[in-house]
């Protein structure tokens, strides 16, 4: 028998070509346009265009506005992060424990990853508006007077909220998947060598959720720092003050209603590689410490 | 150590029973081995004395302990799993020790347990591996590590072996039974491995869809089945079960006729009851003792040490196993010691002689 086999050298890059346009066009190019830009400076009335080296980024260092929006997005980053991530093992853990009810479950909270992002972020901001949301008047009953319009730490609360709404979803999924990869004869074994329900939790299934675990805290946390802008656009708009403007809203209000393309472009290349900083631990330190 | 009892034990999971009505004292220090076919209950019936599942019905006694209602945990019993079932990030040296810790033992002491352990089932060069670095007999072996240094009341095994390749389960096998006998712990141990079950027990058990067909050594479940069906279950190849009907005190098949000796006939069977005759395939002789067929060979398979040959007879397929180098024709005549026939009702299975 023959194997056929591709012995056209052209023929794979004729095949990958589509691909390789779509990231150079949608990707490659504007990466690069930021870039270039991030080293230029226009004048108030966009007509000319001087080269400043690293002006943008010295001048973004000095910023006390962007020195609290990275302690913002610091705040921000985690708090979502440690939300979802909580609440998606605590729902994945409650999942295995009824495994009857498993279709019905499943569904229902997957479906929050499915609603766009802005969607949850009016969502959220309806339930917490402080005149005709559900969230404040309720608050109101227990004596605490919610007003995230005013109240940075209370805005802060409700967009770490609104984020981690749709991430529970996913890190659920992820869950999920991980627990179920644990054989029950594992729990079985350790019932058996005198470990009581809290003691198996923290002696087998933690360790064994570990690797899902630690891929799940890059993913969030890229996804906080990149994914949130509809999120923040909807709800606060990075108010009140400055007290919820995370790094990639200031990336859009200094861009594109500052029009302060320069900076913009800096504060762009900035979070890329942060980025591409938490990808690289990702693979470098924990996929070799967690192997098992 | 201890006696294990189990009294009326049954098991349900919703719709008919699972394991029903099992009687069966363990003595201490005794090897049972609970064999039968797949889905018969073995797993089942093993589970509820370790604890894992819940007893619908009887009673469950360890020593003198009622323990239906016992964590796995407070039953002192140690279980080694099919797929071994060790803690995949632990090493070696954590698995055997982390039943230990959780109950508290001083350090001096789970030290002196692992050392022995290891020792005895030679694992001392892998200690700080990870499961994941062991061979399947490695890993058989830490199993079995794990449930020695507990030194529990009972130890309980459900098909150990049979991720091994079939030399190594020889091996394990011969280890198992060693380290069983000198350690004296009582254990009960699940397989659906005939060879493995005669090879390993003081006592068979024989189950059949839940219910305890035979309770005995090896030796009385292999020589009197108490049933058909363990006839046909214990021993390679199977014993053959020829349909028959008594006709004027001798067994009718077809048109063969077989005059059987005085007093091997239960008396009180009605004429022309149905019965089924058991012959071992290797209680065949060539010679003839005037108690045989002649049959018509359909072919033969060769083994070195024997050959089976498969056969006609009166209709019925038959198998007889004769000494390698003896000469097979195509029509020959095979007879049987009358001590090694046995007689079994076609209707219940329940034997009669
Ligand atoms: N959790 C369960 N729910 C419902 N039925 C079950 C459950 N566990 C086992 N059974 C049924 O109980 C019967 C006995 O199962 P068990 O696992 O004890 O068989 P086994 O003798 O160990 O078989 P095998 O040799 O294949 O392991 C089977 O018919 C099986 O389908
Ligand atoms: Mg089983």
């Amino acid at each position: 028998m023959t194997r056929s086999t591709f012995n056209h050298r052209l023929l794979p890059w004729v095949l990958l070509a589509p691909q390789l346009a779509v990231t150079a066009v949608f990707f490659l190019w504007p990466a690069g346009q930021a870039f270039w830009q991030s080293f230029l400076r226009q004048d108030p009335f966009g007509l000319k265009t001087t080269f400043v080296g690293l002006g943008n980024y010295a001048a973004l260092l000095a910023d006390p506005y962007y020195r609290s929006a990275l302690w913002v997005t610091a705040e921000f980053s985690v708090a979502t992060a440690a939300l979802s991530l909580g609440t998606g093992l605590i729902l994945a853990l409650a999942l295995e424990r009824t495994l009857r009810m498993q279709r019905w479950y499943t569904t229902l909270l997957v479906w929050p990853y499915a609603v766009a992002p802005a969607i949850s972020g009016v969502l959220w901001w309806f339930l917490f508006n402080p005149s005709i949301g559900i969230l404040p008047w309720l608050l109101k009953g227990l004596g605490y007077h919610w007003d995230h319009g005013l109240k940075s730490g209370d805005a802060m609360v409700l967009v770490v909220i609104a984020a981690s709404w749709k991430q529970v979803s996913y890190n659920f999924l992820f869950f999920v998947a991980g627990l179920s990869a644990i054989p029950a004869s594992l729990y079985e074994a350790a019932a058996i060598d005198s470990a009581g329900p809290v003691r198996r939790f923290f002696t087998i299934t933690l360790p064994l959720l570990a690797p899902t675990g630690f891929f799940l805290v890059v993913v969030n946390l890229v996804y906080t720092m990149f994914d949130t802008f509809a999120v923040i656009d909807a709800t606060t708009k990075g108010g009140p003050g400055q007290s919820t403007t995370i790094l990639v809203y200031k990336v859009y209000q200094d861009g594109f209603v500052g029009l302060n393309l320069g900076s913009s472009a800096a504060q762009s290349v900035i979070l890329m590689g942060i980025v591409v900083l938490l990808t690289v631990i990702q693979f470098r330190v924990v996929e070799r410490k967690v192997e098992y | 150590m201890a006696a294990i009892t189990l009294k009326g034990l049954g098991k349900s999971y919703g719709s008919g029973y699972a394991v029903e009505g099992v009687d069966l004292t363990i003595a201490d220090g005794e090897f049972v081995v609970l064999v039968g076919p797949s889905g018969c209950g073995k797993s089942t019936l093993l589970r509820m004395i370790a604890g894992l599942e819940t007893v619908t019905k009887g009673d469950i006694l360890i020593g003198e302990r009622r323990v239906n209602d016992v964590e796995p945990a407070e039953r002192d019993i140690a279980m080694v799993f099919q797929n071994y079932a060790l803690y995949p990030h632990m090493s070696v040296r954590q698995n055997l020790s982390y039943g230990l810790k959780n109950r508290g033992m001083s350090k001096a002491e789970i030290d002196t347990r692992i050392t022995k352990a290891a020792e005895t089932l030679e694992l001392g060069a892998y200690l700080d591996r990870k499961p994941r670095a062991l061979s399947g007999g490695q890993r058989q072996r830490v199993a079995m590590g794990r449930a020695i240094v507990r030194e529990p009341q009972a130890f309980l095994f459900d098909e150990p072996l049979s991720n091994l390749d079939a030399k190594l389960r020889v091996t394990m096998r011969s280890e198992i039974r060693q380290l069983q006998r000198r350690l004296g712990t009582t254990s009960v141990y699940v397989t659906h491995d005939q060879v493995e079950a005669m090879t390993l027990a003081d006592r068979l058990v024989v189950l059949n869809a839940g219910r305890i067909e035979q309770i005995g050594s090896p030796l009385e479940v292999y020589t009197h089945p108490a049933s058909a069906f363990v006839a046909s279950f214990i021993g390679a190849p199977a014993m053959n079960l020829l349909p028959v009907r008594l006709m004027s005190g001798a067994l009718a098949m077809g048109d063969q006729r077989i005059d059987l000796p005085p007093g091997l006939l239960p008396p009180g069977l009605p004429e022309g009851a149905g019965l089924l005759l058991g012959i071992r395939p290797e209680a065949a002789v060539l010679a003839d003792t005037g108690l045989g067929f002649d049959i018509a060979v359909s072919h033969v398979e060769e083994l070195g040490a024997a050959r089976i040959v498969y056969g006609q007879v009166g209709g019925q397929s038959l198998v007889v196993q004769v000494q390698a180098g003896q000469d097979i024709a195509p029509q020959m005549r095979v007879s049987f010691p009358a001590a090694a026939l046995r007689l079994f009702r076609a209707d219940t299975g329940k034997a009669l002689t």
